[in-house]
């Protein structure tokens, strides 16, 4: 328990979990695709559906894919900044069975053709966990850097990626490992102690069997 | 570490001969590998922020819903004219704790202490006295430290989520942590400090959280006036010498114990108390609508 855990986060109100997380759940988004987005589809499940337009959770989302942090006073008016940055966006509800309350499903679009379905929730006091990357559960709070490597289910490929973080200094905190089916989409959820650098993400794409990676380093 | 207990976190002020809020700022400046320098500047910014808070409240702001806006000029313009009860400075704390309280339902930038919801308590009772006395932000950072302590031992000990230990976590907490800054502020001892925290929390045990229409505007904001006065409260009677009966430490599991023992109807779903009146389903209902 940090003591400015206690005393903080500076945040624009209401609400940690339903503004401060909706930030976070956005600002990770845009994070792990890499570049800014142009489009994206919001679904709100359970709480956030019937009680976000008044906690600002939807104007807090579209803020966090704009890349502003929970502290960020334009966060109220990110909707007609998001005209600005060209970010065409759209909210509807939905409701996940099981799902933790305060759930969002975003999916984005870059400029690019680069695109990416999160499943996100915010858990309280600005804390968030994803809970789904393009379909393949996960469970991962981007409080760390963090490399997501999409692949084919095959043998070598977390090889592949622990050796390269190793030649490059970066140390594993954690890993978790995921599928859909043996033998079909697996995705490898990596979170390390040093930043991941971007060569090594892009020379990790050009290796077959890897389908798509992404990552988040922290700031500062 | 950070502190499970008050008894602890006392005695290791008494044994390293240092004054409270040091025991606490360097208990967390270990913890997190961080520097005394770098943790001073961190709580400077924090009271830096409470009082912008302060200052950019405008009485025509209105929160999303509707339902919160402008109560603290009222309160600021009743005292103005005289018809108000008590003095100057109990009513400057009255409008503060809805000002801090109103902007957070408005979407300013706010200190959560230690919640959003929460938000009022600890400006509403630093922000006038340390105009009234002329105090320096040394002295309020300091302060700070203390509140943080009490809070951080509640944090591990019970809880600070509405939604697991209701309001008396939030509100509760907050006066708690707000009752011993003031206390410390004074010149109050550590005991002293540890009485207050007892004593404010033990008077908003069973509080519980019933938003209505799940927002953080009703009974939220008004309830910071509550823990506000009920922090002065606390940390003059502690002041004075007065006691709790019951440790601190014990107050905090009690309330634990009351948050566990409560329905999860009074735990921030917006079903039960205040949200459950036929006014507060009825404002809901409006709200959903729109």
């Amino acid at each position: 328990m940090k003591l400015f855990d206690i005393l903080g986060p500076v945040m624009i109100g209401p609400s940690s979990s339903h503004t401060a997380g909706a930030v976070k759940i956005g600002l990770v988004t845009r994070r792990l695709l890499g570049v800014p987005p142009i489009k994206a589809e919001i679904k709100l499940h359970g709480s956030f559906a019937s009680t976000g337009a008044g906690h600002g959770t939807d104007r807090a989302i579209i803020a966090g894919l704009l890349g502003m942090q929970p502290d960020d006073e334009r966060i109220p008016n990110s909707f007609e900044l998001a005209k600005k940055e060209k970010l065409d966006f759209s909210f509807s509800t939905i409701n996940i069975r099981g799902a933790h309350p305060n759930t969002a499903v975003l999916s984005v679009a870059a400029a690019d053709g680069r695109t990416l379905e999160i499943v996100s929730a915010s858990l309280g006091g600005g804390r968030i966990q994803v809970c789904q990357i393009d379909g393949i559960d996960t469970n991962f709070s981007g409080d760390c850097n963090t490399l997501v490597v999409h692949n084919l289910d095959q043998p070598g490929h977390v090889a592949q990626v622990a050796t390269v973080l190793a030649q490059r200094n970066v140390n594993i905190a954690t890993m978790q490992l995921y599928r859909n089916v043996q033998g079909g989409y697996a995705v490898m959820v990596v979170e390390c102690d040093q930043p991941i650098p971007a060569d090594l993400v892009e020379w990790l794409m050009t290796l077959d069997g890897i389908i798509k990676v992404s990552y988040l380093n922290l700031e500062n | 570490m950070s502190y499970y207990s008050v008894k602890q976190m006392l005695e290791d002020a008494k044994e390293n001969k240092m004054p409270l809020w040091e025991t606490i700022m360097m208990d967390d400046v270990l913890a997190q590998h961080s520097s005394r320098e770098a943790s001073l500047h961190q709580m400077q910014h924090l009271w830096e922020v409470m009082k912008t808070t302060s200052t950019e409240y405008r009485a025509s702001d209105h929160s999303h819903s509707g339902l919160v806006g402008g109560d603290s000029a009222k309160v600021t313009e009743a005292a103005k004219q005289g018809c108000l009860i008590g003095d100057n400075f109990l009513n400057e704390i009255i409008a503060e704790a809805l000002k801090i309280g109103e902007c957070n339902a408005c979407m300013k930038r706010i200190v959560a202490t230690p919640t959003a919801g929460s938000c009022g308590v600890l400006p509403a009772v630093l922000i006038p006295l340390a105009k009234k006395e002329q105090l320096p932000d040394e002295a309020i950072v300091y302060a700070l430290y203390v509140a943080a302590g009490f809070g951080q031992v509640v944090a591990q000990r019970a809880s600070i989520a509405g939604a697991s230990g209701g309001c008396q976590a939030e509100i509760g907490t907050a006066s708690a942590m707000a009752a011993a800054a003031l206390t410390a502020l004074k010149g109050g001892s550590s005991e002293m400090c540890a009485h207050a925290c007892a004593m404010a929390l033990s008077n908003l045990l069973g509080l519980v959280c019933d938003p209505v229409a799940g927002l953080v505007e009703v009974p939220c904001v008004q309830r910071n006036v509550a823990g506000a006065l009920n922090a002065v409260g606390a940390a003059n009677m502690a002041l004075s010498g007065v006691v709790c009966r019951i440790p601190a430490d014990e107050v905090i599991d009690a309330m634990g114990e009351i948050g566990d023992q409560m329905s999860a109807d009074l735990r921030e779903t917006g079903r039960g108390g205040l949200a459950a009146t036929p006014t507060g389903k009825k404002i809901a209902a409006e709200l959903l609508r729109h």
